[in-house]
C-alpha cells in the first residue's frame, strides 16, 4: 500500500480527458481511458507537472487541513525556504511566522535553518576523494525518483543525506521532546508544502525508513490566513531564523552557492534535468563536482503549491541570499550535536525501479521488442494522443504489455472500417 | 531495427559532421536495453561506448554506421566508417591524444578520450584501420 502512495490525485469530475497532462508527464505515466486521465502508479514521480498544466484544475495534491492539529498535544509547522519568496522583501518574516503560529501551531521552524546545517554537512562530504563525480544532490525528491525510474546507473552518484525538510523535522521534534517532556507521538510536525513531491516523501520517504513528519498543508491553502494573521500580530516574537544562504536553497543554484562549491551545475525544470542526467549517464560531466537538479522551474519557488510567480519569488530570495546577516544558532556546537545524533544521513539503500522493462525474462522481452517494432511500423507516427497514449511509441508499448489494442489508434481503426466496407461489411 | 529469433539488431547511419542528431543512436540503444531489463551498469557501458563511436564517426570520418546486436547474454557493437582511417592506432589509443580540429575542440569534443573510453567500456575490444582506409571498431559486452 505504502509503496504506491502518491500525493498527486485526480478529480474525475473535473477531468475531461484533454491530454495536456498526458503529453507533459516526464515518465509517460498518464493515459486517457474513458475520457479521463489515469495515472500509472509505479511510474509517477509526483513532480507535479500535471497539476501545473491542467486547464481544468482536475489534478490536485492530498494534503491535510488544519483540523488534524487537534490530534496532537504539541504542533510544529515547518516553513519552507520558498515561503520567503512569497512576500515582498521588506516583509518582516517574524510577523509571517507569527501568522503561521496563529493558525494553531505551538512552534514554527524555519526550514532554511536545517538547510544551513546541511550546507556544512555536504561541504564536508564533498571534501572526500573517493566520490563518483558529479555528486548528485538529494534535495529534490522528484529528481531522486526520476533517477530510480530512468537513470538507475546514477544512483551511486547521489549524496546520501536527507532533505532540509526531514532534517528540520528531526531537529525540532527531538528538541521539543526533550524540552517539554513529550512523547514522540504527542508531537505533530507539519510541512507547509510547495510541491507534491515533498508531500509524497512524508508518506513514502527515500533513503530513510520513516519520516518524522506527520502531514502537510499546502502553502496555497493557508496563505490567505497567514497574511491576515500576520497583520494582526500584537507582540513581536523573535524566531530562530536561517542565514541568508540557507534561505537561498529555495532557488535553483542557491544550494551550490551556500555550499561554496565552485564547479557546480544547477539545472531546473524536469525536462532540462532529464537532458542533463542523460549527459551525466554518458560520462560527459565527470569534470563537474556537484549537480543540483530541481524539478520545478526556478527551484522550490516554482513548486505548484506556491502562490507567487516563480521568477518573482526567485528574485526575492536572491536578494535575501545576498545580504550578509549571520545566524547565531549556527555555531559548531549546534552542528556537531546534530551530526552526532545521526539525524542527517540515509539509512536505507535506494533501489532502481525497473518499470520500463517489458518482461522479467530477457528472451521474452526480446520477443516483445520484436512485436513492438512491428506495431510501431503500422502506427502513423503522428503522436496525436487520440488513442489515450502520449505517443505512437507509447501505444505500441501498451499493446505489447496488453494494456491497449492497436485499434485504439484512430488511423488504424479508420482503415479497418474502410476495408470492411470494401468487402461489404457493415460499420 | 530488425530481429532474428532471439536477437535484436539495431542499425544506425551516422553522417559526417552531423552534430544535430549525434547522440540519437546511443540514446535509442539505451532505451531498448532498459526495456529488456538489462542491468543499469551494463546499459551505461553500452551507452557510453555507442556514444563515443557515434561521435568519432561524426567528427573524424566521412560517415559510417553502427550495428548493435543484442542477445540474451551479450551485446555486440560494430562501428565502421568510410575512412579516412587512422594513421597510428597505438597513438589514438592513448588517453588525451586527439587529431580533432580546433573548431571541434571549441565545441567541447575531441579530448582524446573516445577510443580509450570505448575500450574501457568493453569486455572484448578490437579496432582495425590504416591511413586512407576504412576504420572498423568491434566491441562486446557480456551481461
Amino acid at each position: 500500500m505504502k509503496e504506491y502512495f502518491h500525493s498527486v490525485v485526480l478529480d474525475k469530475h473535473k477531468c475531461n480527458g484533454c491530454t495536456n497532462c498526458m503529453r507533459k508527464c516526464p515518465t509517460e505515466a498518464i493515459r486517457i481511458r474513458d475520457k479521463k486521465a489515469v495515472i500509472t502508479k509505479d511510474r509517477c514521480i509526483d513532480c507535479g507537472e500535471c497539476i501545473r498544466v491542467c486547464p481544468y484544475h482536475a489534478k490536485d495534491v492530498i494534503v491535510d487541513d488544519l483540523s488534524v492539529l487537534k490530534n496532537y498535544k504539541y504542533n510544529i509547522a515547518i516553513s519552507p525556504m520558498s515561503l520567503y519568496g512569497q512576500f515582498s522583501v521588506d516583509t518582516d518574516m517574524n510577523k509571517v511566522f507569527s501568522g503561521i503560529k496563529a493558525l494553531g501551531f505551538d512552534c514554527v521552524f524555519d526550514e532554511g535553518l536545517s538547510a544551513d546545517v546541511l550546507t556544512i554537512a555536504i561541504r564536508n562530504i564533498l571534501k572526500s576523494n573517493n566520490l563518483q563525480k558529479p555528486v548528485i544532490s538529494s534535495f529534490c525528491p522528484a529528481v531522486l525518483r526520476i533517477i530510480q525510474v530512468r537513470f538507475p546507473s546514477l544512483i551511486d552518484n547521489i549524496i546520501e543525506v536527507e532533505s532540509p525538510m526531514e532534517v528540520g523535522a528531526r531537529i525540532v521534534k527531538t528538541k521539543a521532546m526533550k524540552e517539554y517532556g513529550l512523547d514522540f507521538n504527542d508531537i505533530g510536525v507539519f510541512y507547509l508544502a510547495q510541491c507534491p513531491a515533498r508531500v509524497t516523501s512524508i508518506n513514502r520517504p527515500i533513503g530513510i525508513r520513516s519520516s518524522y513528519i506527520n502531514g502537510a498543508m499546502s502553502i496555497k491553502s493557508i496563505y490567505g490566513d497567514i497574511v491576515k494573521n500576520a497583520k494582526k500580530v500584537q507582540k513581536d516574537e523573535e524566531y530562530m531564523r536561517a542565514s541568508p544562504k540557507g534561505v537561498g536553497w529555495g532557488r535553483a543554484g542557491g544550494q551550490s552557492y551556500a555550499i561554496g562549491v565552485e564547479n557546480y551545475l544547477a539545472v531546473d525544470g524536469i525536462e532540462h534535468v532529464i537532458k542533463v542526467l542523460e549527459e551525466i549517464e554518458l560520462g560527459k560531466l565527470s569534470n563537474i563536482d556537484y549537480f543540483e537538479g530541481l524539478a520545478c522551474i526556478g527551484g522550490c519557488v516554482g513548486g505548484p503549491l506556491n502562490v507567487e510567480n516563480p521568477f518573482i519569488a526567485k528574485a526575492r530570495i536572491r536578494n535575501i541570499a545576498r545580504t550578509s546577516e549571520k545566524c547565531d544558532f549556527l555555531n559548531n556546537e549546534f552542528i556537531n550535536e546534530i551530526l552526532a545524533q545521526g539525524l542527517i544521513n540515509w539509512t536505507e539503500k535506494i533501489t532502481p525501479k525497473g518499470v520500463m522493462t517489458l518482461d522479467d525474462d530477457i528472451a521474452k522481452a526480446i520477443k516483445k521488442i520484436e512485436m513492438l517494432n512491428q506495431i510501431r511500423k503500422e502506427l502513423p507516427g503522428t503522436d496525436c494522443g487520440s488513442c489515450g497514449a502520449p505517443s505512437c511509441n507509447a501505444l505500441a508499448e501498451d499493446v505489447v504489455r496488453d494494456k491497449a489494442k492497436i485499434e485504439d489508434c484512430i488511423f488504424i481503426l479508420k482503415e479497418k472500417i474502410r476495408e470492411k466496407e470494401k468487402y461489404g461489411g457493415k460499420l | 531495427m530488425s530481429s532474428n529469433n532471439d536477437k535484436i539488431i539495431l542499425e544506425y547511419y551516422i553522417m559526417k559532421n552531423d552534430f544535430k542528431s549525434a547522440g540519437e543512436a546511443s540514446s535509442n540503444v539505451k532505451k531498448v536495453l532498459n526495456q529488456l531489463g538489462v542491468d543499469s551498469k551494463t546499459v551505461r557501458r553500452v551507452a557510453i561506448a555507442t556514444y563515443e563511436a557515434e561521435m568519432n564517426i561524426v567528427i573524424h570520418s566521412n560517415g559510417g554506421n553502427i550495428i548493435v546486436t543484442i542477445s540474451s547474454d551479450k551485446i555486440e557493437i560494430i562501428a565502421h566508417d568510410e575512412g579516412p582511417g587512422i594513421k597510428d592506432i597505438e597513438l589514438a589509443m592513448q588517453e588525451g591524444y586527439s587529431t580533432a580540429s580546433n573548431q571541434v575542440r571549441e565545441l567541447g569534443f575531441g579530448a582524446g578520450m573516445g577510443i580509450p573510453n570505448m575500450k574501457k567500456c568493453s569486455d572484448v575490444f578490437s579496432i582495425s584501420s590504416h591511413e586512407n582506409e576504412k576504420t572498423l571498431v568491434s566491441m562486446t559486452m557480456y551481461m
